[in-house]
């Protein structure tokens, strides 16, 4: 499959990451690379085979409505690199 | 000619309501709106390496319950799936949702038209899904502060057919979805704090015309009446465009509340890939006849069902009996006082007026309101019977009633509130109030009919308000026109 520059912008865009045009082209070769390995796959035969989604049968795997795991807000909060102290931080989303 | 009349307005709502559950949709943490910032989060819902979703009953059963309640066909193999986006409120990257396979599709809301008529709304589909986090983008100049409380709580989305026709039918619209959420107890409707939010997909077109307008998708619109104004507003925002030879863009825009408007988000054909997929980590959900059957048989009645009742059976205007459903507390209870008087109309009167008034006075749930229907039934015989003046019984007995747990009977006997019926105690009234105004008697004789209205007013205020009224006003004529 051919990895176009617009496909690489739109990928890029949907994954929030950035290239130089350098940079664009070495992801574009690997690109390739990656999704003519997987094409493999397209040479099997699967017609008439549903596709898999889940590892066993089991079905209606329910919880009861009652509360039980919860962390509290020193935890929750721990990993985060930004944080005051009762929120997560992140670079301003809206721009006025 | 108006330009607006050469338009048809076509609307789609989608509606969310947040589930009343007590943990979220796929994890146990706790669901409750209000709390301090990231005290009510888990693992999960923070969307920590290696944790697994747990899929919580109570959502398929209100998902349910709410699909039977709008005639929808509920799917018997319910899957869920990955809408990936990334976002700071958003732990996973991906919303745990249903694309294909929606719990209900089909169904219908019934509304009031522009004319007054009924008319259904088809609905598309209803679908169980979860709720991002809240990123507050006002407190900190710098940077957008995230809270994952509301991360994983459950929603439904109802997907509504094209077919709302006006602002004023999409007010209606919303009205009925929150009333019937109220009344099943599954969403408490408050749209200012968010637990029902609206989204309007609104185009235009001309009359007659086959193909739809491009639509524009509008957010961020807090309260019913919001919902309306936004769509005035955007209606003829894309008329003026159209006049004017411009084109509609497919975009998504915001309300504004300060100023009535909305403005543009984003434009829907940049990037909005959702690349939907099955949900590997939760299992498929079957959902049988037989449980259909138990949540139908457990349904309250529904508030169509009740207007249905209080116009039919109960003869009571529509006028009356939407006032009654608005609430499913007050329908339940006007329901129950009719099982205890026949005198609808009456029972009607009271709860609209006195009950309601003194609920909304104190700010009382009609759950903790201390008058039972049987109680208050036995004020309404008083009236009916002529023993207790309507004045009386709503000024003064059903006062009194509050504050105490005797009969109706006894509070009006105890404070002498019985109405004077006995002609002998009338005729000593009436006689008192001839003599006061003998001048007033001449006039009368003279022609001054009018003037009946200040002897029985005064034979009220002799009676203290107890005097029969229909007896009074007959005794006072035998007297005058002698």
């Amino acid at each position: 499959m051919k990895i176009t520059d617009k496909l690489i912008k739109e990928i890029s865009a949907l994954a929030k990451l950035e290239f130089d045009e350098k940079s664009a082209e070495l992801m574009k070769a690997d690109l390739e690379k990656i999704i003519g390995f997987v094409d493999k796959l397209s040479e099997i035969d699967t017609e008439g085979v549903e596709p898999l989604i889940y590892l066993n049968e089991e079905v209606n795997i329910l919880r009861e409505d009652k509360i039980k795991a919860v962390i509290t807000q020193l935890d929750a909060l721990k990993n985060a690199p930004q944080k005051d102290s009762d929120y997560f931080k992140v670079p301003t989303v809206l721009k006025k | 000619m108006n330009v607006s009349n050469k338009y048809e307005v076509v609307i789609g709502l989608e509606v969310h309501a947040q589930l009343l559950t007590k943990t979220k949709a796929y994890s146990s943490d706790e669901n409750i709106y209000g709390a301090t910032p990231n005290t009510k989060t888990s693992v999960i819902t923070l969307g920590h390496p290696g944790t697994l979703p747990k899929a919580n009953k109570k959502v398929i059963e209100y998902a349910v319950k709410l699909g039977v309640a709008v005639g929808a066909k509920i799917r018997e193999r319910n899957e869920y799936a990955r809408k990936n986006y990334f976002y700071a409120d958003l732990p996973k990257g991906y919303q745990i949702t249903q694309d294909k396979t929606p719990i209900c599709s089909g169904g219908t809301i019934e509304i009031k038209d522009d004319n007054g008529k009924m008319k259904e709304i088809k609905l598309t589909r209803i679908h169980m899904e979860e709720d991002a986090g809240k990123s507050i983008h006002d407190l900190d100049p710098f940077n957008t502060l995230i809270d994952l409380n509301r991360a994983g709580v459950p929603l439904v989305e109802v997907v509504s057919e094209p077919d709302i026709r006006s602002a004023n039918q999409a007010y209606n619209y919303i009205n009925e979805v929150r009333k019937l959420v109220r009344y099943l107890e599954i969403c408490d409707g408050n749209m200012e704090e968010g637990s029902l939010r609206c989204d309007a997909n609104i185009s235009v077109r001309l009359k007659g015309a086959k193909e739809f307008g491009t639509k524009v998708e509008v957010k961020n619109m807090n309260s019913t009446r919001n919902v309306k104004k936004a769509i005035e507003f955007e209606v003829k925002r894309q008329i003026a465009l159209l006049e004017n030879g411009e084109k509609i863009k497919h975009e998504t825009r915001s309300f504004n509340a300060a100023n009535n408007s909305t403005i543009s988000m984003r434009h829907k054909e940049e990037a909005n890939d959702y690349r939907y997929f099955p949900e590997p980590d939760l299992q498929p959900v079957i959902i049988t006849q037989n449980y259909i059957e138990k949540v139908k048989k457990a349904l309250p009645p529904l508030p169509k069902e009740l207007f249905q009742k209080f116009t039919k059976e109960f003869d009571l205007s529509d006028y009356d009996a939407n006032i009654l459903v608005d609430e499913k507390g007050i329908a339940l209870y006007f329901n129950s006082l009719c099982n205890c008087t026949k005198n609808y109309k009456m029972a009607a009167n009271f709860v609209m007026g006195s009950v309601k008034s003194y609920l909304n006075e104190t700010a009382t749930d009609i759950a903790d309101f201390t008058i039972l229907p049987e109680r208050l039934a036995q004020l309404i015989t008083l009236v009916d019977s002529g023993k207790v003046s309507n004045t009386l019984a709503t000024s003064k007995v059903f006062a009194a009633m509050l504050k105490s747990n005797d009969s109706a009977d006894k509070i009006a006997t105890k404070n002498n509130w019985i109405q004077e019926s006995d002609s002998s105690a009338l005729s000593e009234f009436i006689r008192q109030a001839i003599v006061k105004y003998p001048e007033k008697v001449e006039e009368y004789k003279n022609g001054k009919k009018g003037l009946i209205g200040l002897f029985m007013g005064e034979v009220m205020k002799l009676s203290k308000g107890k005097a029969d009224p229909k007896l009074c006003n007959q005794m006072l004529r035998e007297i005058l026109d002698k």
